[in-house]
This record gives C-alpha cells, structure tokens and sequence, in this order.
C-alpha cells in the first residue's frame, strides 16, 4: 500500500525524524485554517500517489492565509496524471541550501533490503544514477543486523555527505530504519532530504509504501487506506474477501490460482484480437478451495459490472475436484436467482484437471442455456471473447 | 531420482494439527509420502491418527529430527508464527524446510533468508507462499496434486501453483522428474535458477520447463544462467502481458514497479538465452512434446 506524502510525513513524525509543520486539507477553508497555524509563506502540495505533481502545477507557494486557501481552490479537483486531487498538503516552507536523496527499500534480486543514498537529490535518483552513477551509494542492509549507528556512518561516508551534516543524516538514517522495520515498510523514500538556511537537515518529501501481509502486526495501518481512489467494485470484492483488481475490458475472469488468472487475462487478450478487440473486464482468483458461496459472491461481483459481456469460469481442478466446482457454478446461479439477480450474460466454463468429466457432466445435465462448456483454456477464451464482442 | 525430494525422504509437518496442516499431511500420505511426524509444541507427544495411521507430534523441529530421522518439514503455520518456525527449522539443521503460507510480511521472509545465509545455508528454504515439491512415483511434500502424472523426465519449476498443476496435466503422458513450486512472494528462499541448476545435474530429468510471472526480475537472472550454464532443452511461460502496471495481481511479488517486471521484457531475456517460450500453457506444452518426442 502506497501512502499519501502527508501520510508519510506523519509516520516520519512519529518515529522522530525532523519534518516541517504542516496538515492536510480537503477543502480550501481547511487549506486556510492550517495556513493561519502554520503562519507566514506556505507551501501547498497535491496529494497525489504519482510522481510530476510539480510539472503538472500541483505544488504552489502561498504567501499567507488568503493565498494559501486560493491556491488550494486551484490544486484541489485538478487531475494529475488520471489521479484527481482530494487533498492537499499544507507544509512550511524551507530555506533550501543543498538538497540529497535517501532511500530503503526490498532487494528482491538479493533477498534484502537496501539503502540508496545520494547528495543529488530533488530530481529523480533513476536519473541521477544514469547520468552521474558516482554519485549515488547503493549499501546492502542485513536484514538481522539492521541499520545501526555504524552502519549508518558507513553509508553517509559513502555517499560522501558533507562533514557539517554529517551527523545529522547518521541520525536521520538510523531512526529511518527504525520506521521502516517498525512499520512493516517496503519502500521509505526520503526526496529531497535538505539543508535548510539554519544547518538543520530536513525530510522535505516522504514516499512510503507498507505492506500488506503484516495488516496483522498493524491494525492502525487500515486507516491509510485510500478509500475514495479504490474501484466501488474492487471495494466491493474486498468486502467478500476476493482478490480481485478491476481491468478495463468486456470478459470478466473468474479462476483459481494467481498464476492461472494472470494467463487466463493474457490468452482473453489473445483471442480478443480476432473479435472486435475485446479484453478481461478484472482478475478474480477465488484460490485453491472454492466453495460453491465463494463462487457465487465472484460471479455476483463480475456480473455485476456493467462493463463485463460475458464471463470465463477458468478452472484447473488440483486440490478442489471439478465435481465440486461445477456444482458451485450451479449452485451460485441458482443463489444469484434466489437472490432476485436476474443472470443474463453468457457463462463459459473450462474444467479440467481433478474429476473434469464428472464436472463437465454435471454442467451438461444441469443444460442451462447461459453456460457454454468449453474444454480448453484457449478454445473457452475464444469462445468467451466472441460471445463479449457480440454483446458489446 | 529427483531432485530434493526422493522417495527416501522422511517428511515431518510444522502445525500437523491445524486446519490446512491435518488436511494435506492426509493428503501427502495417500500419496505416499513418507510422513513421520509432525511439530506442535502445544501438543507434545500426543499422537495423531490419520486414515489408520497414527503420526507422533513432537515439541520442536530438532526433537522430530532426532526421533524419526526426518531431512525434510512442511510448514503449514499461520503467517504470524511462520518466522518463528522457519528459524526453529533452520536451527534443527533440516536439509529442506517448505514454506506453505501465504501472506507472509516480507521483512519476516528477509530475516529468516538472512539468519539461514548466516548459518551456512545448510537448510533449503522453498517459498513462501508456494505449492511445495513433487517427485511423481517418489514423494510429494506440500499441496501439489499427487495423481496429476507418473514419474518421467520432465523437470518442472514455477512461481505458481496452478499453472504448474496445468503444466504437469497437459504433459502428463510423458510424466516428471520433479515439479517445484517455488512462490509467489518477493523474496524466496529457491529461486529459479537453484532449480535450474539441480535439473541440470539431475541424470533422471531430460528437459526443463520453467514457468515465471511479471514482477522482479528472477526470470532475467534465469535465463542469464541459463545461457551460460544449461545445456538440457528449456521451455518457458510467462504469466501477465497483459497486467496492468502498479496492481499486485494476486501473488505479493506479481507486480509491474514502473517499466520493470513486465511479462515482455522477461520472454525477451528467456528468448535471447535460446529459450523457447510459449505464448499460451498450451503452445508451452505444445514447444516441450516436441522437444520430448
């Protein structure tokens, strides 16, 4: 999960690192009020999970209340890059002398984690690390010994940091690690660090991503989320606990297994070259058990988006037999009728693996005109890009 | 043979007594894995009878290994004690622990892949979040379907569960040496190239598929190996053309950070290293009969 810049610049807060003042607004009376506390020029930010805000006209300065609530009106409902403005940040603004970069995130090549430091910061380290590789420190952390305050001269004397602040950013590396671990981060990204006019170094910028699979460690971290960006349909999948991201096409995906899924968008994609373009409408893996309820509540998701023309029921029997997941297909129509949901669109179904003639029986039998039983991934793709171009 | 897992293997579960560790240590046994035990430290020499045959529950990892002479664990313990029993594996010394659980939090996975490098490496880690590994005819340790195929020469590795299971089905009449899942997560303890590596070395395995997703770049360092150390026939797959950047798909680890971890850009390096990839599992299962037949 990916947070806010003011959702970072929090988290730096809590774990002690040297931030600005500042607060988040929604709308520009709010934007006014943080700028009367804060008091003087302020900088307003977009708040926007997309780097170029800048570029884009997303950060602005203000000069007192007045213009700090004018320039929010300007910045709040902007679009930057598909992502429309909800919030701004109001911060402090800085007398900047030297600008750095720092950064921990996974390794993943090398199954650690690693510091990433830089006294060219500001712009993109991507770009810095192009043009002027010398300049930019790449230092493996181990994840059981961590970031100490050995480790953290180590990596400052590398990155060459100038010796008046030195100090400083031994402390700031320290306590960032600490953050980082704390908070079960993958990515704590520090652009610019700065020098500030009185000699204090300064996180000026917080990139921050958490993850996911340690929500158990933090039940604060649910509260992060940003419920107004999230798909209703991906909310709405979330809420049954399916694992299901939103596409932009017209067949709608239902399989077990990510990998599966993942293939199953691809040879959609495939097969809709021949048929009037059409692509996966989501990815849905219901996993390796399904049940015939969990079944239902994908089919109820999928069906339910408007975009989707028809639907490919992808699966390959391993641990769960076809048996029970024809029987689930059947069931969940019949749930969805119960419900009073009348299904309309085209089901193709490929069973196979587990028990596939028992399933395949089953969905014979139960000769419902909506169902379409294919019994390759390919020819049931075709068949199911066909049908979504002829509804389209 | 095959490679890690033999029939020889004596096989001890981590969390026999929950839900999903009961469910499969039943499993693995039908399959005929030979399952000598299992940990839980709650429920110390008790005994568990599955089907008819009554498995002991030891306190830790070393006491099992010490009683049953058991070289390889499944773990089956929820996400927030995983790190607690890959450790306990890792200190017990066992030759290959598998990680079954998914959602495990990276820096747990970090630190128990640092503290086993620390020790030497003398345990094998596979996953987390992994299906585990089949011998056919041999040994199943994990959740992979025992009765997809008989034994062969095929070698199969995969980040994925079910296109592994795809795989193994759709090239089921000429049956596998080994089929290893090694997960989806970002950090694993086998990757594709220790894999590669060992079917390389394995007289029993003739060719080699090998089954990636977007995300990382494990399968640009494979086929980098590949190239240089692989002389067996090589099939690929990649999982996720069409995946949209930035979207965790299912798999912590599949995903496309900015222009890195695309399913293009992974095919590109399998292909450059002599690597036949398919578009589809099945034009991937089409590429390997050829090879095979």
């Amino acid at each position: 999960m990916d947070l806010f810049e003011y959702q970072g610049r929090d988290l730096f807060e809590r774990h002690g690192l040297p931030v600005l003042g500042g607060g988040v607004a929604e709308t520009p009376q709010e934007a006014r009020a943080i700028a009367e506390r804060l008091g003087g020029k302020v900088v307003v930010k977009a708040q926007v999970k997309v780097g170029g805000r800048g570029k884009a006209g997303g950060v602005k300065l203000a000069d007192g209340a007045d213009e700090a609530e004018a320039r929010a009106t300007d910045i709040l409902g902007m679009d930057i890059k598909g992502h429309t403005v909800g919030k701004v940040m109001l911060a402090e603004t800085a007398d900047i002398k030297e600008e750095y970069y720092f950064s921990y995130l996974l390794d993943r090549a090398n199954r650690t984690f690693l510091c990433i430091a830089s006294v060219a910061g500001g712009m993109e380290i991507e770009t810095v690390a192009e043009t002027d590789p010398d300049r930019v420190a790449k230092v493996a952390i181990d994840a059981s010994k961590g970031v100490d305050e050995a480790k953290a001269r180590e990596i400052v004397t590398l990155a060459k940091f100038p010796a008046d602040v030195a100090d400083q950013v031994v402390d700031i590396a320290v306590k960032l690690w600490q953050a980082f671990v704390a908070e079960d981060a993958l990515l704590v990204e520090v652009n610019p660090l700065a020098k500030v006019g009185d000699g204090r170094v300064l996180a000026l910028d917080a990139k921050v991503t958490l993850d996911e699979n340690a929500g158990f460690r933090h039940p604060d971290h649910e509260a992060l989320e940003d419920k107004s960006a999230v798909d209703p349909i991906e909310q709405a999948a979330k809420a049954k606990n399916l694992n299901y991201v939103k596409l932009d096409g017209e067949v709608g995906i239902i399989g077990n297994g990510a990998g599966l899924v993942m293939s199953t968008l691809d040879v959609v994609a495939y097969a809709g070259e021949k048929h009037g373009n059409v692509k996966p409408a989501n990815f849905l893996d219901i996993g390796g058990g399904a049940s015939a309820q969990v079944m239902a509540n994908g089919l109820e998701i999928v069906l339910g988006d408007p975009s989707v023309k028809s639907v490919f029921v992808n699966v390959f029997g391993g641990i769960t037999a076809c048996d029970a997941v024809a029987n689930g297909i059947i069931q969940a129509l019949e749930l969805l009728a119960e419900r009073g949901e009348t299904v309309t669109k085209p089901l193709v179904v490929r069973l196979d693996g587990n028990n596939a003639e028992a399933g395949r029986a089953i969905l014979d039998g139960a000769n419902n005109p909506l169902v379409t039983r294919v019994d390759t991934m390919d020819g049931a793709a075709e068949k199911a890009a066909e049908l979504a171009a002829a509804g389209k | 043979m095959a490679i890690w897992l033999t029939k020889d293997s004596k096989v001890i579960v981590q969390g026999i007594t929950g839900g999903e560790g009961s469910k499969h240590t039943k499993r693995m046994l039908a399959a005929g894995t030979n399952v000598v035990g299992g940990v839980n430290p709650r429920k110390a020499g008790t005994k568990v009878d599955f089907d008819g045959t009554e498995l002991p529950v030891f306190a830790t990892v070393a006491e099992a290994i010490k009683e049953t002479g058991a070289d390889v664990s499944v773990i089956f313990v929820p996400p927030a004690f995983t790190k607690a029993a890959v450790l306990e594996a890792i200190d017990a010394e066992i030759p290959l622990a598998i990680v079954i659980t998914e959602g495990v939090p990276v820096q747990d996975s970090a630190s128990f892949w640092s503290y086993n490098v620390a020790k030497g490496e003398k345990t094998r880690i596979i996953g987390p979040n992994c299906p585990g590994i089949a011998s056919p005819g041999a040994s199943n340790a994990g959740i992979i379907p025992a009765d997809i195929t008989p034994q062969g020469r095929i070698g199969l590795v995969s980040k994925s569960g079910t296109l592994t299971y795809q795989l193994m089905y759709e090239l089921r009449e000429f049956g596998f040496s080994t089929a290893v899942g090694i997960g989806g997560d970002p950090i694993i303890g086998t990757t594709h190239i220790d894999a590669l590596k060992a079917f390389q070395e394995d007289p029993d395995t003739d060719a080699i598929v090998m089954i990636g997703e977007i995300g990382g770049d494990a399968e640009e360092r494979a086929a980098e190996f590949i190239k240089a150390n692989v002389t067996k026939p090589v099939v690929g797959y990649i999982a996720g053309f069409t995946a949209p950047p930035g979207k965790t798909m299912g798999h912590a680890g599949a995903i496309i950070s900015g222009s890195a971890g695309t399913a293009d850009a992974k095919k590109a390096a399998l292909e450059a290293a002599g690597v036949k990839v398919g578009k589809t599992p099945s034009e991937t299962a089409r590429l390997m009969r050829e090879i095979m037949s």
